[in-house]
């Protein structure tokens, strides 16, 4: 098996892009990734794209076809990956198997969603079909809702707070700011989240990360083989993908994604790393209680502690471990199939210091993690720096 | 939600049917057609379920779900059933502020929905506190 690098990334802005569309976003981002890596398109050997639902978001299905050709790239190979929201991190880690076992050189991984050409209505049915139809939607479950049965339960067995969910939304606006593709470039207060409408006690409205049209794009090469690309080659060093059951009911615990554990055990062996090493990580807040969630099962504190290290500022830029730094699904837009993709280039330029005012120090090891539905997919990648 | 895709479940939604696994005595709800435990050596026969359980979690749903929108808001919640399966349902005849974590409830066969003004009536389950 080969090591694999991260010789390019793009991103496009991420938010209502009303007046561009899905195959603009798509080539914006995958130009701005063969522009920063300094390839010729002529160069790639097969591309991934994740996208959980253009079927239902634009009614088009087969858009590997359509970002094969739009790309001017037939007869390049390219395959749709769809996981749900994991569907970005699902592309990317397709792409690295492809590099790392040597079918491929120069591989493209990239993440799509345009779901703003629909209303919101059909947009959150749209994104709770990856929920049970049958056994929970069936029964009046939405997305925030299977959530929100999650922060009832952490709520309950841990003693977190609402306050401390809301915190995960200031923070991660916050950081967003400092991010000009983010979707949201304002502060919010506590107050504000705490005051925002219910959508499903006790997730309110500022708990639960937006609707979003964006894509991204990361281009991959063979470790030996990236230095010509590139100064700073940023090594895949693990990667780790689990499934778990459809539906959270079916699952015994109720505050703990065991999809995550199980990925971020194969993802850190692989890598010969254990939290401490990890200097900054990209987490699936798609609502504040999943950030509190994943910081535990991630191993960066103890299981029902994730709301107080948030309130006590150690996942914070300068704090023990940054989460979110990019803004995160709640600050920076959540297009799902992008998303995955969009996580690792945030790590991918804090790793090569090129992040601006949201950089983190010093920053050598970073960690994305990608949740699909309410947790029956998970997929986490840890980069490393590697001049 | 097609006719026959809604017709072919009636047994579990109305009667709350799922499997018992003869090899590893094991209950199963919703109803799976492979034992997760025991795979081809499962038993898999259909099992009626007992109706009373617990409440492990809930939530008030103010911004429904597409079809539930006369409903909101309506308390969701997951249940453990007597039988060890768990579920996840909506729990009527309650104020949603009284509702606790630990609530015994039991299963009761209620209208959750229509397909249409002249279409087909969806029928299942809901919870309600004993």
């Amino acid at each position: 098996m080969r090591d694999v690098a991260v010789i390019g990334v793009g991103l496009t802005k991420f938010g209502e892009l009303w007046d561009l569309s899905f195959r603009q976003i798509m080539m914006e981002a995958g130009a701005r990734a063969i522009e920063d890596a300094e390839i010729d398109g002529k160069q790639i050997d097969a591309m991934y794209v994740g996208n959980m639902s253009s079927g239902q978001f634009i009614r088009q299905e087969h858009i590997s076809s359509i970002v094969a050709d739009h790309a001017g790239l037939v007869p390049v190979p390219s395959t749709r990956v769809e996981g749900a929201c994991a569907s970005g991190g699902l592309a990317l880690r397709q792409a690295v198997i492809a590099v790392a076992s040597g079918i491929h050189d120069i591989v493209v991984a990239a993440g799509i969603e345009k779901m703003t050409d629909v209303l919101t209505g059909q947009a959150t049915g749209a994104l709770a079909t990856a929920a049970d139809q049958e056994w929970e939607v069936f029964v009046g479950a939405t997305f925030p809702g299977l959530y929100a049965l999650m922060a009832r339960r952490h709520m309950y067995e841990f003693g977190t707070t609402e306050q401390q969910m809301a915190m995960v939304a200031v923070k991660n606006h916050h950081n967003a700011r400092f991010n000009t593709c983010a979707q949201y470039q304002t502060e919010i207060t506590v107050e504000n989240v705490l005051k925002s409408p219910l959508v499903t006690s006790p997730i309110k409205l500022l708990d639960c990360s937006p609707i979003t049209d964006g894509a991204a794009c990361v281009i991959l090469a063979p470790a030996e083989k990236a230095r010509k690309f590139t100064d700073i080659p940023i090594l895949v060093a693990g990667t780790g993908q689990a499934s778990d059951t459809i539906s959270l009911h079916s699952r015994s615990s109720l505050t703990s994604l065991r999809a995550t554990i199980e990925a971020t055990r194969t993802a850190y062996k692989m890598a010969g790393v254990k939290p401490d090493d990890i200097d900054l990580v990209e987490v699936h807040d798609c609502f504040t209680i999943a950030e509190i969630i994943a910081i535990e099962d991630l191993g960066f504190c103890k299981k029902g502690e994730g709301g107080k290290v948030t309130e006590q500022g150690e996942t914070a830029i300068g704090g023990r471990i940054p989460v979110n730094t990019s803004g995160g699904l709640k600050g920076k837009g959540h297009p799902v199939g992008a998303t995955g993709i969009a996580q690792a280039v945030e790590i991918v330029q804090q790793l090569r210091g090129e992040a601006g005012k949201r950089q983190v120090d010093g920053a050598e090891v970073g960690l994305t993690h990608n949740v699909g539905g309410s947790g029956g997919t998970a997929v986490v990648h840890v980069l490393r720096r590697s001049d | 939600m097609a006719v026959p895709r809604f017709w072919r479940e009636i047994p579990n939604r109305y009667n709350l049917v799922g499997a018992r696994c003869g090899n590893c005595n094991k209950v199963l709800f919703p109803p799976r057609y492979i034992c997760p435990y025991c795979r081809r050596m499962g038993k898999l026969e259909p099992y009626r379920l007992k109706r009373r359980g617990k409440v492990l979690s809930y939530t008030v749903v103010h911004i429904a779900a597409n079809g539930f929108e006369d409903q909101a808001p309506y308390l969701l919640a997951i249940i453990e059933l007597e039988d060890g399966p768990r579920l996840t349902a909506q729990i009527t005849d309650c104020n949603p502020d009284e509702i606790k974590i630990g609530d015994e409830v039991e299963m009761i066969f209620r209208r959750m929905g229509e397909e249409s003004q002249d279409g087909v009536i969806y029928y299942g389950f809901k919870a309600r506190r004993i």
